[in-house]
């Protein structure tokens, strides 16, 4: 049983971690058991100083600027205490699956029979995860239709079949990223706004440089004030270049710019930023459409990557979302943010089952460190834990 | 703007029409796909419940109307019912009478709390106020910079503190220099947090305590699915809300959120962002999101809209011109360059009932705002007389727009064909069929 594989990881931390209990529900991969290192900003020793590339004539006065606020930033991550990481963790996803679990097996108690009520209840607690009306309908249909062919008799059968119907629904193959040797690698982050998508590069960049990868972020939100800066300082945070214009500028320069640059400076890796916009704006989505292209252009079978930022707290919505970032851009993965909360992301079912579009990562927080690897077996497990035996 | 709903709305209202009788099983089927269309624009499940438990109850009671037709009759109660839910009357800000007012912006990570706080200092400050912004998100980076950029683009105050700073400080710093340099409203930016995290929530409720706002509004995102009623809920009942600011209604969001927050809370959504720049702050008005969520289209909106926009005379020449069908292109665009005026054309067009009925490669082609200018340019590049009858326009003179105006002459063509169309529309809706008659008109054609 999955739970308890998860045990066996605790041992295999040092005592001084003894805090960090790792949730046995827990659904990211736990890929590194040693001791994670001080979340401080390691300064990279070839990035040079000035942060800025140099063809860019604003260059020295944007850095001036933004020093201020990169000198408060060491401060705010020491700040951000390790132990409540793994507590914010199990205080939001417990939640998330207390409910989840706790409203499935509400139903269970008193139940000698599978009537229509059950299965009417059972739907609305999916929907009420935000799996969606149509995707719920379809997944109690199946499982009504399961338990009128014999394959489910008892109630307490529910929760495992239900377990592996989403289980397999939310399998959609590889989750790791594509980062093929020897080539340059363009990752594209796109959303709609607000979703994360500058906090999420910040923390995939730091776990890409813990990997030993050089990475160099592109400030491509031009449009969001002060986004750039933002971006600026995860840089600073996790000690990779970034690379930036002006307000206003145009993205796909920024972009552009930043391949250049990491080739010069012989970089793996090139994180493009991009400003939120909504799925429903023509104009915003063909600019979106240009930036790719440009980046297929400038470098032969890339983006690699082009992952969509999802808030977890979204609706419907989503849905559409991307699907229209899909046929814009060719998603390659998505990363779900705001895990940490209460919502519990039941329209990735729908995204999943729809567009067949993996989810790679998982956002659970402010912190540095707050970036699982998505794993939908574990994620199955965790909402829905079947007694077995 | 919550087309999606309008639409599945106005599907079920259509299959209803033209039957003589409103049994109870036509109201279960209504209900039925009521529930689900609710359900689909992230009403949350136990307001969707309640929601139709009222209207049966109140439709299978009266069941049969004859003044109404089933359809108009289950609008009626479906209606009456979310105008109920929504609540009643407008909702308006709360002035304090010993200045500065202190306004709270507080919301989850990304719900848009800092655009809306510049969203709504740019808006008082045209009702002739004097707002401060403060910036008390110290969490985020460049969150104050952020806020520095937006005020110094309004030209309001923004008062800053460093990030390593509490927020209690900034605030009480921030609301000693409001009151020495005069300003006479406070808008308090915080950090984004999660209604689940206590730690967080304390914060704010210590920032809460000394500041003393007058109005707490809680930013809620648009795009917010069954989630909306805990967040909306722990707010209230750990931090005390006034009001509700519904961000990034510009997407294709069915906007469910707002029933559900609303109902949860009772505390009425006062504004509404439907866009990124800081003008694109809106009151809220209950009734007529109601009406736009039932399909019936924002009527009120856009007269209102159009008033402010649009010179009286004009309007009731053109108005002329279409009862009487001596619509020209010269007056076509006319209208185009009013329109334009008034605003993003995408936020216009969700306001016009029956819009959401349109086909879809309609509503792209109007909804492009490039493509507007193109029929701009091609109509700029026919001569007045042209533009007065344009059926002199042969494929000599189509080659010459085409070339006046950068474009080819299929374009021209598409514009014509588009001309005769909405004339013959016009011709229908004007037509004078007595009782069919539309009960306004359109200040352009579509």
């Amino acid at each position: 049983m999955w739970l308890f594989k998860k045990e066996e990881h605790k041992e295999e931390k040092p005592a001084a971690e003894e805090k960090k209990k790792s949730p046995s529900w827990q659904f990211w991969k736990k890929d590194e058991p040693e001791k994670r290192p001080e979340p401080k900003p390691e300064s990279a020793p070839s990035v040079p100083e000035d942060i800025v590339v140099a063809e860019i004539p604003e260059a020295e006065t944007e850095t001036a600027a933004n020093e201020t606020a990169i000198e408060e930033t060491p401060a705010v991550v020491e700040e951000e205490p390790k132990l409540s990481f793994f507590e914010k963790l199990k205080k939001g996803l417990g939640k998330t699956r207390d409910k989840f679990i706790g409203n499935i097996t509400d139903l269970l108690p008193g139940r000698t029979k599978l009537d229509e009520d059950f299965w009417d209840e059972l739907e609305e607690t999916l929907i009420l995860s935000d799996v969606g009306g149509m995707t719920s309908a379809k997944i109690v249909d199946d499982m009504r239709d399961k338990s009128k062919r014999g394959r489910i008799k008892e109630p307490s059968e529910v929760l495992k079949v239900l377990r592996d119907n989403l289980a397999e629904i939310m399998d959609k193959g590889d989750t790791s990223l594509k980062i093929p040797e020897g080539e340059l690698v363009i990752i594209l982050v796109v959303g709609v706004n607000g979703t994360g998508k500058t906090t999420s590069i910040g923390k995939l960049a730091y776990r890409l440089k813990k990997e030993g990868r050089k990475v160099i972020l592109a400030a491509g939100d031009t449009f969001r004030a002060a986004a750039s800066e933002q971006l600026q300082i995860w840089g600073q945070r996790v000690g990779a270049e970034v690379i930036r214009h002006n307000e206003g500028a145009d993205p796909a320069a920024v972009i552009f710019d930043a391949i250049k640059a990491a080739r010069s400076r012989g970089a793996d890796i090139v994180i493009a930023d991009t400003a939120g916009r909504l799925h429903s704006k023509v104009n915003l989505m063909e600019e979106l459409k240009k930036i790719r292209r440009i980046i297929g252009r400038e470098v032969e079978g890339a983006p690699q990557e082009v992952l969509l930022v999802l808030d977890a707290t979204t609706g419907q919505n989503a849905l559409q979302q991307a699907r229209v970032f899909k046929e814009a851009v060719d998603l390659t993965g998505i990363v779900i943010t705001k895990m940490d909360g209460s919502a519990k992301g039941g329209i990735l079912f729908a995204i999943s089952d729809e567009l067949k579009i993996p989810v790679k990562f998982v956002g659970l927080g402010e912190g540095i460190e707050d970036l699982e690897t998505f794993d939908p077996k574990l994620f199955m497990d965790a909402l829905i834990q079947v007694e077995e035996g | 703007m919550f087309e999606s709903l309008q639409e599945r709305l106005g599907e079920i209202f259509r299959k209803l029409r033209g039957r003589g009788k409103l049994t109870e099983d036509d109201v279960n089927a209504v209900l039925r796909e009521v529930r689900m269309a609710l359900l689909e624009a992230d009403v949350n499940l136990n307001v969707v419940r309640e929601f139709t438990k009222k209207v049966k109850e109140k439709a299978v009671g009266e069941a049969v109307w004859k003044s109404l037709t089933p359809g108009q009759l289950v609008i009626k109660y479906v209606r009456d019912e979310l105008v109920n839910l929504m609540g009643g009357d407008e909702p308006r800000l709360e002035m304090s009478q010993d200045p500065p007012t202190v306004i709270m912006m507080v919301g989850l990570h990304g719900s848009g709390k800092t655009t809306s706080s510049a969203k709504l200092a740019r808006y008082l400050k045209s009702k002739g106020r004097h707002p401060m912004l403060v910036a008390a998100d110290l969490h985020r980076p460049a969150a104050i910079t952020q806020l520095q950029v937006l005020g110094k683009q309004i030209d309001v105050p923004v008062f800053a503190m460093g990030a390593q700073e509490k927020p209690l400080s900034v605030a009480r710093a921030g609301l000693k220099a409001a009151i020495s340099q005069g300003n006479d409203v406070v808008i308090m930016d915080t950090a984004g947090r999660l209604h689940i995290d206590q730690e967080l929530m304390d914060e704010l409720k210590e920032v809460r305590d000394y500041v003393k706002p007058h109005e707490v509004l809680l930013v809620v995102d648009a795009m917010t699915g069954q989630d909306a009623v805990n967040i909306a809920e722990q707010f209230n009942t750990q931090i005390g809300v006034d009001g509700i600011v519904l961000s990034k209604l510009d997407g294709d969001a069915r906007g469910g959120a707002a029933l559900s927050v609303r109902f949860v809370t009772g505390k009425p959504i006062k504004f509404i962002g439907v866009g990124e720049k800081t003008d694109a702050l809106e009151i809220f008005h209950p009734d007529r999101l109601v009406s736009r969520i039932l399909g019936m289209g924002d009527v009120l909106g856009l007269i209102e809209k159009a008033e402010v926009e649009l010179d009286k005379e004009k309007m009731e020449e053109m108005q002329k011109k279409l009862l009487t069908q001596t619509f020209t292109l010269e007056d076509f665009l006319d209208q185009l360059q009013q329109i334009k005026k008034m605003g993003p054309i995408e936020n216009l067009l969700g306001m016009i009932p029956g819009f959401s009925g349109m086909p879809k490669q309609a509503k792209e082609f109007v909804a492009d705002e490039r493509e507007l200018t193109k029929i701009e340019a091609i109509i700029q590049s026919m001569t007045p007389s042209e533009r007065r009858n344009p059926a002199i326009i042969n494929a000599g003179r189509k080659r010459r727009i085409a070339r006046g105006s950068g474009t080819v002459p299929a374009d021209v063509n598409r514009l014509l064909k588009q001309y005769d169309a909405s004339k013959k529309m016009m011709k229908q809706l004007t037509g004078g069929k007595g009782k069919k008659r539309m009960p306004f008109n359109l200040p352009f054609p579509l």
